[in-house]
């Protein structure tokens, strides 16, 4: 008998088919539940809060499913490479639309006043000239 | 294993509906970028959904792009919304 290279190793059938359905599946329920989120809170920033996070992880989930996807080791490895570019975008743009679009609802006025704990913009209520 | 693709399908497309009703709803532009870029991300879930399924690769360019230009929309809107700097109460 003759062993197999590592590399060539892969996982059964049916076993990487059940770990990409449910990755996947997993991934589509935190689409879901950002989407309720979006419907659930009342202002900008909660509304951002609900839509920001969980749908980096299900894109994280399911870059994870393309990966198992090839079922041999080599091949595994080969798909995480090509999807790390995906993950590191993601989790490199998210932040700084949020960021955007939170400071722009804050100055607009379109967040409740009331509901804040503190709140550290109220000195600086005029927009420095330079400020995007 | 075929009601586990039904669901996934099911989930998604209730997922897109969501956000497709605020964007209609959104009482300000800020509530429609937000929602709008949660549908975008959804589109790169699908299509990754569809390569992890069928076992193709032939996806991860438009992933990409999508995910290095998505960001620029909402920026875009946020830049350029209209502000009230200094609201007389």
């Amino acid at each position: 008998m003759t062993q197999t290279p590592f590399l060539e190793l892969a996982l059964p059938q049916p076993v990487a088919d059940v770990i990409v359905l449910v990755l996947v599946l997993l991934g589509a329920i935190l689409c879901l539940s950002a989407a309720v989120g979006l419907l659930h809170f009342r202002d900008v920033p909660g509304r951002l809060h609900a839509a920001t996070k969980p749908q980096v992880l299900g894109v994280v989930l399911i870059c994870l499913a393309i990966a198992v996807s090839q079922r041999t080791i080599g091949g595994m490895l080969m798909g995480l490479l090509i999807v790390i570019p995906v993950i590191l975008l993601q989790f490199a743009t998210a932040p700084l639309s949020a960021h955007m679009v939170g400071r722009q609802a804050y100055r607009n006025g379109t967040i409740n006043q009331r509901a804040l704990v503190a709140d550290e913009y109220a000195e600086s209520k005029q927009t420095p000239p330079a400020a995007g | 294993m075929n009601f586990l693709v039904m669901a996934i399908m099911a989930v998604f497309g209730v997922a897109a509906l969501l956000c497709v009703i605020r964007i209609i709803r959104g009482p300000s532009i800020l509530d429609r970028t937000v929602a709008s870029d949660v549908l975008l991300t959804e589109v790169m879930c699908v299509l990754g959904a569809d390569m992890a399924l069928n076992g193709h690769m032939r996806n991860v360019p438009v992933m990409l792009i999508i995910a290095a230009v998505a960001v620029f929309g909402s920026i875009a809107v946020a830049r350029y919304v209209a502000r009230r700097d200094n609201p007389t109460p």
